[in-house]
């Protein structure tokens, strides 16, 4: 977020300055000569904002496309660890999981604050967002899998029944061999 | 950072050290444990004071124990326990100075066995109890046996020692148990009454009945064997067997009528009878009885609940010197100086005991007569043996060994109880668990026995014991302390549940509250009942265990007892208290007592038990006798069966209840039943063994058991399954009398509410004896296969097909199942069974298994093996799936690949280097803490230990060193806050650089 910040700020002074340049040749410490009144032409000044909010616009599609698209490459990175990680419960692999999981969680949680900088009347957010949560919900159910080929998904009727205690009986009964 | 991260890993490495494996270390023995050695009641005692040095007594038991008792203390010197056949019939010592001829050993004394069972004459050495000879007598049959060693013996060619056995006279010679002749007396009718062997003569008379009418007197030369005379008279009557010895020629008898005594005078071979009428000795006449004291010329006869002492005269005329209350032991005759002979009697006087030695020829001369305070709870005395010693002012003195009713053994001297022995717990015959008080506030037993200095001290030292810093003084030191550890013998009830009280009952009647701490007696009771003298104890339950008002009530446990030893005989209900040891109530129960089934489910509002006895007549009687039992009974009444096993003819009969028996008797506790099923096994090829049922109050934790790949399989658990087990008729004798082809066992698993055999198994060419454990749904049993040479160990699981179709988790998720309803017997349950068998090296005395309170921990096997230890058996190694190549899933659960016989570590004896002797049974208990249970073993001996079988996953273990823990943590906190200021220092000069 703070990459896409510092990009932003460059950009408009950058346009400002391209502006300046183009109405006003001359330097801007020296104040205009009396009489002389500074009137662009309208149309050409509306024609440059909305040239320049286009571009804006385009970029942050542009941007917040790549900002969807970055959880894939986490994925891949995650299948490979857990891979990497085993079919057995232990630290490692209970790390990994563990992370796996909170990853995507956290960044669905976040998800209107990722791509507030983006915000903008003409560009459509929608697609990248849904790719965006599409990606981390798949990342999710990465985890998820992971746990459960652990073994710490309750998925089994084994673990339901496992601390289920035995049934009462009806009928009681005692006896033997007869004291002698 | 680093170095304090370094110092970190130092003393993990130090801690880590510090926590102790499973199997146990020689400091740790006797910190969980403790064993006491006992001897059973002692049936014959020989005195060995006349050398100086140590003076001993060697006693036989009942128990079929031979020992040696240090007179002083009462320790055991030495001890040898023979097998449960091999009575003891005599003991005798014979002094004498070994010649050339016998052995290495100096000076050495002798005590000779005989046992009844296999006819084997035994020699010691006393000093250490060696054996040093033995012989094995002719025994073609099984009769009494007499032993009789001359009072002079020399270890000399001339002397013998004559025992008589198995029918057959023998000579036996002394120096190396050879036998020197035999004299066959298995003659058809003919019964050897006493063989007697006159001082200074080389005749031994030998003394026998014909037909219990014709006395026949056998002369026989003690050299050769052979018989030098041999006289008969035919006597117009009939003998009882009860017989005394007066003297060397003379035996009176009891006729069969028991009114009339005959003195039977053999004065050089001619015989001669002389009856006396009882009635005429005493006014008031009745049913005699021959007392068995050995008195010189002087019988002790015991006529309508008195004893009177009847003196022979030369020309075997009787008459009656004295008379003493019923209540009354005596002693044989033993001769102190001058040719006088003195005896010992002792009688009861409210809480005193009276001992009396007298002259035999002259009752009015009392040599002692001494009176001792005496526990009530030891009841009366039972046999008295005496021994002189002389004073320093040339006087006699007299010690007396007396054995009293609760089997205990005391020594009385000058007065005074010199020591005591607690023998009845040899013959324990049923165990129960009791909690200990809960610890009130401000009555609290313990003491507050540290002062910080002291537990500082303490913990200091441990730290050294860990650190391996430690000097052999604070070795000992350090052990010293772990053994007196304060908290073990407190007598409240604590956290972990580790004290409790074991209560066992004993064959003498006597119950016995021992503390699991260090094996103490908290309190003693010998059974008292309104209706007869001494009721024999049968069994022991669980009464009332009050949880509700824990504080406030205490817990009682019931004594199943009988008035006489006949199955018909009325019995005794006794309700003791577990935390005094009072017996809060005594019941004659009018009717007999058959079976005792408690019912565990069913309490009433003050938390006693229900319990329902059967009598003889085939009724039920409904225990504690109030309306809301009644009421509670009544509700459950449709419910409730009992079945019993017929083990002689091979029935087992299952009953219902049917209606109260208010037509026979008004008695509204009382139920009649009707039979519901029997299972009968054809009598030519089955004979039942073995029975056994699960513990009623064994806690199972869950009802399914999940297999590897996260299949389900559901336990079948049911309190209502007796295990059975039959063996071929011919069979059932020892091990190898038959051929494999003869003998099969069959097991069976039978429901015990509606007659169904839910498994058989029958194992061709096996035999028993039978051992079996049955828990949770499983059974293993130990028997023995012919063919193979060996014994064998099977394993059977049982498990509820009918459940198995519970796998859809979404019903399980949401509670749509039907495994937590309640089942019913009726409802025909299908089952299948898994089982496995295994070698098993050694031979088994009784098997038992461990429990726990909640049931999670997994078990352990506790086998009595033959050699009276206890070994502990994972039950991971009786695993019917266990496989030869398990997979590694299967591995990583723990499944050990298949051998074909169980190992044996020998780490995992419990009793490490210690025997249970005569093991009988085990009893384990569970503790408050799941992964501990108690275990307690019985025989002659008991044992006690506390066993965690999979480790204490949930304490820290007693050695744990908290101290070095404290240090740890305070080391750490000064090395981060050290490196803290050396790096602000640090940063503070390169901030001026």
């Amino acid at each position: 977020m703070d990459k896409g910040k510092a990009v932003m700020g460059a950009g408009r002074r950058w346009a400002v300055d391209f502006s300046d340049q183009s109405t006003v040749p001359s330097s801007r410490d020296i104040l205009d000569p009396p009489g002389f009144s500074r009137v662009s032409p309208e149309q050409d000044d509306s024609a440059t904002s909305r040239q320049k909010k286009d571009a804006e616009a385009n970029w942050k599609l542009q941007k917040a496309w790549e900002v969807a698209q970055s959880p894939f490459k986490n994925l891949m990175m995650m299948g490979f660890m857990m891979w990497m990680a085993g079919n057995t419960v232990h630290l490692f692999s209970i790390g990994i999981t563990f992370s796996a999981l909170w990853q995507p969680l956290s960044a669905l949680q976040s998800v209107g604050k990722v791509f507030e900088p983006f915000k903008d009347n003409k560009v459509e957010l929608l697609m990248p967002k849904l790719v965006f949560l599409a990606l981390n919900l798949g990342g999710l159910a990465l985890g998820i899998w992971k746990l459960n080929t652990l073994g710490l998904l309750p998925t089994h009727a084994s673990d339901w029944v496992s601390s289920l205690p035995p049934p009462q009986e009806v009928e009681h009964s005692g006896g033997g061999f007869a004291f002698h | 950072m680093a170095m304090a991260l370094r110092l970190y890993l130092l003393l993990i490495v130090f801690v880590s050290s510090a926590i102790v494996s499973f199997s146990l270390y020689e400091d740790q023995v006797g910190l969980m444990d403790w064993h006491q050695r006992y001897i059973g009641k002692v049936k014959h005692a020989v005195f060995h004071t006349q050398k100086t040095g140590r003076k001993r007594v060697i006693v036989s038991t009942e128990e079929n124990v031979v020992a040696s008792l240090d007179l002083r203390h009462g320790e055991i010197f030495w001890r040898h326990v023979l097998g449960t056949k091999d009575a003891i019939d005599g003991v005798d010592i014979a002094l004498g100075k070994c010649k050339e001829s016998c052995l290495d050993v100096p000076n050495t004394v002798f005590a000779f066995t005989l046992m009844y069972h296999r006819s084997m004459l035994r020699a010691w050495n006393l000093p250490d109890g060696q054996m040093v000879w033995e012989t094995s007598l002719h025994s073609a049959q099984h009769s009494k046996s007499l032993l009789s060693v001359p009072v002079n013996l020399k270890f000399d060619k001339d002397y013998s020692i004559l025992v008589f056995g198995g029918g057959y006279l023998h000579a036996v010679s002394p120096i190396d148990g050879e036998l020197l002749w035999k004299k066959d007396f298995t003659a058809e009718g003919f019964e050897v009454q006493r063989v007697l062997q006159p001082l200074e003569s080389s005749i031994v008379y030998v003394l026998g009945f014909l037909h219990s009418s014709e006395a026949i007197v056998y002369q026989i030369d003690s050299k050769s064997g052979e018989v030098v005379a041999e006289k008969s008279k035919a006597f117009p009557g009939r003998f009882s067997g009860e017989i005394s010895a007066v003297s060397n020629d003379k035996v009176v008898v009891l006729d069969s009528t028991r009114s009339i005594l005959v003195t039977i005078s053999f004065v050089d071979g001619e015989i001669s009878f002389q009856k006396t009428l009882i009635s005429s000795l005493v006014e008031d006449s009745g049913e005699a009885e021959i007392l068995s004291p050995l008195l010189s010329n002087m019988l002790a006869v015991k006529v309508n609940k008195r004893t009177i002492f009847v003196r022979v005269g030369d020309q075997g005329k009787l008459e009656m010197v004295d008379s003493l209350s019923d209540e009354t032991a005596m002693s044989d005759s033993l001769p102190v100086a001058d040719d006088q002979v003195a005896f010992a009697s002792v009688h009861h006087e409210g809480s005193k005991i009276h001992l009396t030695v007298k002259l035999v020829d002259d009752l009015d001369t009392v040599l002692l007569r001494e009176s001792i305070q005496m526990d009530q709870h030891r009841g009366r005395v039972d046999r008295v043996f005496i021994n002189n010693y002389i004073k320093t002012d040339r006087s006699n003195g007299f010690r007396a060994l007396i054995v009293m009713e609760d089997h205990s053994l005391l020594l009385l001297q000058q007065g005074a109880i010199v020591w005591s022995r607690e023998e009845g717990l040899a013959s324990v015959t049923d165990v129960t668990t009791a909690e200990l008080p809960v610890e009130k506030d401000g009555v609290s037993v313990a003491k507050v026995e540290h002062t910080l200095v002291d537990w500082l001290k303490g913990h200091i030292l441990k730290l050294k014991g860990s650190l391996l810093l430690a000097s052999p003084e604070d070795v000992v030191a350090i052990q010293e302390m772990r053994m007196k550890s304060s908290g073990r013998s407190k007598l409240t009830r604590d956290h972990n549940g580790f004290r409790k009280l074991f209560i066992a009952l004993t064959r003498a009647g006597k119950l016995f509250a021992l503390h699991t701490g260090d094996g103490r007696i908290v309190w003693s009771t010998l059974l008292n009942s309104p209706a007869c003298a001494r009721p024999s104890g049968i069994s022991l339950y669980q009464w009332q265990v009050p949880h509700h008002h824990a504080m406030d009530e205490n817990p009682s446990v019931l004594v199943v007892g009988r008035c006489g030893s006949d199955s018909s005989s009325p019995g005794v209900l006794s309700f003791v208290d577990v935390y005094t040891g009072k017996e809060i109530s005594s019941s004659d129960i009018g009717h007999s007592v058959v079976q005792v089934m408690p019912l565990p489910l069913f309490t009433d509002s003050t938390e006693q038990r229900l319990h329902l006895i059967a009598d003889t007549d085939g009724h039920v009687h409904l225990y504690p006798k109030t309306p809301e039992a009644l009421g509670i009974f009544q509700r459950e009444f449709q419910n409730v069966y009992w079945y019993n096993v017929e083990g002689d003819d091979g029935i087992i009969r299952g009953h219902g209840m049917k209606s109260s028996c208010a037509g026979e008797t008004a008695d509204e506790y009382c139920f009649t039943t009707r039979e519901l099923w029997t299972v009968v096994f054809p009598s030519e090829s089955e004979k039942i063994i073995s029975t056994l049922t699960r513990k009623p109050n064994e806690v199972v934790h869950t009802q399914a058991k999940v297999s590897t790949d996260q299949d389900v399989l559901y336990k079948y658990v049911s309190r209502n399954l007796l295990f059975v087990a039959t063996v071929s008729p011919k069979g059932a004798g020892e091990i190898g009398s038959v051929t494999p082809e003869e003998s099969a066992l069959v097991v069976y698993l039978i429901d015990t509410v509606t007659g169904r055999i839910l498994h058989r198994l029958s194992h061709q060419g096996c035999q028993g004896p039978v051992h079996a454990v049955f828990s949770e749904n499983w059974v293993v049993y130990h028997y023995f296969n012919l063919r193979a040479h060996k014994y064998e160990v099977t394993v059977v699981e049982i498990y509820d097909q009918s459940r198995a179709e519970n796998k859809n988790v979404w019903k399980l998720v949401l509670g749509k199942h039907n495994l937590t309803a309640p089942i019913s017997s009726y409802s025909r349950p299908e089952m299948f069974t898994k089982s496995q068998s295994y070698f098993f090296p050694q031979s088994v005395k009784t098997i038992a298994v461990t429990s726990t309170a909640k049931g999670i921990t997994s078990k352990q096997l506790l086998i009595g093996t033959i050699g009276d230890q206890i070994l502990a058996l994972d039950k991971r190694f009786v695993d019917p799936r266990r496989t030869l190549n398990p997979s590694q899933a299967e591995k990583e659960e723990g499944i050990i690949p298949l051998t074909d016989s169980l190992p044996i570590i020998p780490q995992s004896y419990i009793t490490h280097s210690l025997k249970v002797e005569g093991l009988r049974g085990i009893v384990t208990a569970p503790a408050k803490l799941e992964s501990t249970t108690h275990v307690f073993a019985y025989g002659v001996d008991l044992f006690y230990t506390r066993l965690a079988p999979s480790k204490t996953y949930d304490s820290l273990t007693d050695d744990f060193s908290y101290a070095l823990l404290l240090i740890t943590i305070v080391a750490l906190v000064a090395a981060i806050y050290i490196t803290w200021a050396l790096s602000e220092k640090k940063e503070l000069s390169e901030k001026w650089r």
